[in-house]
């Protein structure tokens, strides 16, 4: 064996001035690194989740008070077009890449991604789609607002749309290849670039559930970009798609639209439960329950997503037999997801809890998701749904799957591998503050949106009718905390990477973590070069349990 | 053990942010372009130049690097694989408007004509394929039909796929000179199908009065068809570019994923036409 590592010094010794970081700034231009890449996803990740937070803070200063104040109303559905397109493909989506970047070859005992030059290319794709569409917002007829669903043949009209379509419409097209191609690498890496010794079976949850969502990808992007081209052409090149006077048929786009559209919020909720089935067990001390159901339950919940799309369109106008198919598919979801909150909440019974800030994350989590897919059930029922259908009750639901789901687990994530990543540990006291501060903001401006919903007020409107008045101006209140706590984010993440409490962490950084993950055997700060050789054990718990 | 250390990462890579330049120079010139404004196109020319400098630029240094012997068995593994799931999101891609055409056709255009749309709005309008809706869009046109170009396209198309399989027992077998003819008929059917193609669509615009414009009909039949022509086109430029490396002596039976490469896209590009010729033309 030290033959052969002396073999490779050899072989390398010549090129060894080329293994670092390029000097600067061009270093993180040029990078191949999947740990910088990870770093400017993560990084370019925070910095739309600010952008997009904005934005909300615009649409819940409007909403605050019934009348119009503050913004014109097409000004107003810009913002909740862009504040959705923002959020999904410029803050969660690449949140969960530079996750995937950072952790899978760390996890899986490989040198890097499978394929770095194209690593590099997403990432930079990824900015590039999004400075195209953020610069519709400067255009004299505004930022496209007809809603981040796009249907025609609103978002057709000049009004809804001046000349931000193509612009859009090509940024949907450079975000898909970004997505596709990262996908692709995590494909590969994760099938070609695994240590030796472990098998499918012994991967952490959190590489299984990115491999499940890269097919999710690699399967619906491209059906995004097919519904975005027609519109185009639609719109430029005198096609009839979505147009009934020559034959073609609006409620087509829908149904494109949201067969990349549902598994789309599952793309954004699969890693999350990777990371919530990753940190739950370290702080419960003991090994993930049911691992072999959760993947099971990740590939059903997957393989579900593709056949309940229509659940967004009951009063569309669809025949009986579909709404009935679409109500009952749509409710099986509901089985394997909770196979999982069973999961998570078995896996902390009797543990040996600690509350460290990724851990309250956590368990809020698996609390407030529940909640969400709870108004899903009920929404999936279609006849109620009738009366559910562009309310504020489905902007509640998605919310709570998204924000104190999907988010809380980015922030926990954030403050599980900081210390890891950096070296440094992150202040306790404030990170406590903020996941307070967090949780209970998030509900009080959400939950109220659930009455506002069900008393029939409609989303995607600036102004209301005065009995809606009291609810909104709570939740907007729970906005404008909720928004600020985020700056206390911002802050921990600055200050740990430039030192944080101080303390040097060790290895492991929290008790026993090396049980459950091989990033964990690795030295803090994770060096820039890792698992040259592969690691010769596998020390995730429930293998060790088992043999 | 080994595996790691033998697995090459390429560093500091200049070429994809290159890339990313000319792509979305080029998108949006394109953009501009179709809001009027005169200074897109050449955006897009700008775009087109600085993309294609880095598909060269890229693919020599790919094609260096594998011809000096630095990519693995390993390595050779991800790149099939980023291929075939490349792949994979171009089927979905077509899918998409394969399923159009089948929701317009079996769907839509029938409910234009029953029950009350029919009765309350156009009681004239006969739901039948092909058509271009009830506000009879782009004026009266005549649908393609499949005997003529289109057939002894289908023809060059599945020959190309032979003669492509050919070339690569070829380079199995060692055989230079097989390897290189096969490539040279491949690439030449394609570029004749597409010569084909462009006679169609000149007909099609000419005389028969079928445009993009020419109602739900005439868009799918353009998108689809259209679609499938640029990826001939990408496809026959990837064979040529296989053939120039197979001529300067590249490729061996046990490392040419090029080739292999550009071959399933050949065949991928060659099934999708089968799909068009049946579900276009045929029927
Ligand atoms: C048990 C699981 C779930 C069920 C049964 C469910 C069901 C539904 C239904 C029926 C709707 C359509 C409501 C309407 O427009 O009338 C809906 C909307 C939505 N759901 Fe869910 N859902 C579930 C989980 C999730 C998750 C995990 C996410 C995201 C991470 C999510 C994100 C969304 C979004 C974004 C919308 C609104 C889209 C829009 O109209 O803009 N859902 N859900
Ligand atoms: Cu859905």
């Amino acid at each position: 064996m030290s033959a052969v590592i002396a073999e490779h010094d050899d072989h390398h010794a010549d090129e060894h001035h080329d293994h670092g970081p390029a000097k600067g700034l061009l270093r993180w231009i040029i990078t191949t690194n999947h740990k910088d890449i990870g770093t400017l996803y993560l990084l370019f990740a925070l910095a739309m989740f600010f952008v997009g937070g904005s934005m909300a803070m615009v649409i819940r200063a409007e909403l605050f008070e019934p009348g119009l104040q503050f913004v014109d109303p097409m000004f107003f559905n810009s913002m909740t077009t862009m504040h959705a397109l923002v959020m999904v493909f410029g803050a969660v989506m690449p949140a969960f890449v530079g996750l995937a970047n950072w952790q899978i070859p760390l996890m899986i005992g490989a040198k890097d991604m499978a394929l770095p030059r194209m690593n590099n290319m997403s990432f930079w794709l990824l900015v590039a789609g999004v400075l195209l569409l953020a610069s519709t917002l400067f255009m004299e007829t505004g930022a496209p607002s007809a809603g981040w669903t796009f249907y025609p043949p609103l978002v057709l009209q000049p009004i809804t749309v001046g000349t931000a379509l193509p612009f859009a419409v090509f940024a949907v097209h450079l975000l898909g290849i970004s997505s596709i191609m990262g996908a692709i690498n995590i494909i590969a890496t994760i099938f070609n670039m695994r240590a030796p010794s472990m098998k499918m079976m012994d991967m952490p949850l959190f590489v299984w559930t990115w491999l499940i969502t890269a097919f999710l990808l690699i399967a619906v992007m491209p059906v995004f970009a097919g519904a975005v081209t027609m519109l185009l052409t639609d719109k430029f090149f005198h096609t009839s798609f979505f147009n009934a006077a020559g034959g073609g048929d609006p409620v087509l786009y829908q149904h494109i639209f949201w067969f990349f559209g549902h598994p789309e919020v599952y793309i954004m909720i699969l890693p999350t439960f990777g990371v919530a089935s990753t940190i739950i067990p370290v702080f419960a001390r003991k090994p993930l329950f049911g691992y072999a159901s959760m993947v099971w339950a990740t590939g059903s919940i997957a393989f579900f997503s593709f056949i309940v799309w229509a659940h967004h369109m009951f009063t569309v106008g669809m025949p009986m037999a579909g709404e009935l198919y679409f109500m009952y598919a749509t409710m099986i979801i509901a089985v394997p997801t909770g196979v999982k909150v069973f999961n998570w909440t078995a896996t902390m019974w009797k543990g040996a809890m600690t509350f460290e800030t990724p851990m309250l994350f956590s368990i809020a989590f698996v609390v407030l998701f529940t909640m969400g897919g709870l108004t899903g059930l009920m929404m999936a029922i279609a006849p109620v749904d009738f009366q559910y259908h562009d309310t504020y009750f489905i902007v509640a639901h998605f919310h709570y799957t998204l924000v104190p789901a999907s988010i809380f687990i980015l922030m926990a994530a954030g403050y599980f591998w900081l210390p890891k990543w950096t070296g440094h540990m992150y202040n306790e006291k404030i990170g406590q503050l903020h996941f307070w501060l967090s949780a209970i903001s998030v509900n009080i401006l959400f939950f109220p949106q659930h009455f506002l919903g069900l008393a029939g007020m409609p989303r995607r409107i600036p102004d209301y009718a005065v009995q809606f008045a009291d609810w909104n101006m709570i939740s907007s209140i729970g906005g404008f905390i909720f928004g600020a706590s985020q700056l206390l984010f911002l802050y921990i993440v600055i200050d740990t990477i430039k030192g944080g409490t101080g303390e040097k962490v060790t290895d492991e950084v929290w008790e026993d973590a090396s049980k459950h993950s091989l990033e964990w055997t690795l030295p803090s700060p994770v060096p820039y070069h890792t698992w040259e050789t592969p690691p010769m054990l596998v020390p995730t718990e429930h293998v060790l349990d088992s043999h | 053990m080994s595996t790691n250390t033998a697995y090459y990462i390429p560093h500091k890579a200049t070429w994809p942010v290159i890339g990313t330049l000319g792509l979305v120079t080029m998108l949006a010139g394109f953009a501009n372009y179709l809001n009027g404004s005169s200074i897109g196109p050449m955006f897009m020319v700008a775009g087109l130049v600085i993309f294609i400098t880095m598909l060269v630029g890229w693919f020599t240094l790919q094609a260096k690097e594998s011809e000096s012997g630095m990519y693995s068995h390993e390595v050779g593994i991800s790149y099939r694989m980023g291929m075939m799931w490349f792949i994979f999101s171009e089927i979905i891609f077509f899918a998409v408007f394969f399923g159009t055409l089948w929701y317009t056709r079996n769907l839509s255009v029938p409910w234009l004509g029953e029950g009350a749309t029919k009765e309350l709005l156009h009681s004239a309008y006969e739901a039948t394929w092909p058509t271009n809706g009830p506000g009879n869009v782009g004026g009266k046109f005549e649908p393609m039909s499949a005997w003529g170009l289109p057939f002894l396209n289908t023809l060059i198309l599945l020959s190309s796929g032979v003669t492509c399989t050919w070339a690569h027992h070829g380079l199995l077998a060692k055989n230079r000179d097989q390897l290189i003819k096969g490539l040279i008929a491949t690439v030449s059917l394609g570029f004749l199908f597409v010569l084909f193609q462009a006679i169609e669509y000149h007909e099609a615009y000419t005389e028969m009065g079928l445009t993009l414009g020419s109602g739900v009909y005439g868009s799918t039949f353009f998108m689809l068809t259209g679609f499938h022509g640029f990826h001939v086109c990408v496809g026959a430029i990837i064979l040529s570019v296989v053939l120039f490396r197979s001529w300067k002596g590249h490729f061996k039976p046990e490392n040419h994923f090029a080739f292999e490469a550009a071959a399933w896209y050949w065949h991928f590009v060659d099934v999708v036409w089968l799909g068009l010729f049946v579900f276009v033309y045929l029927m």
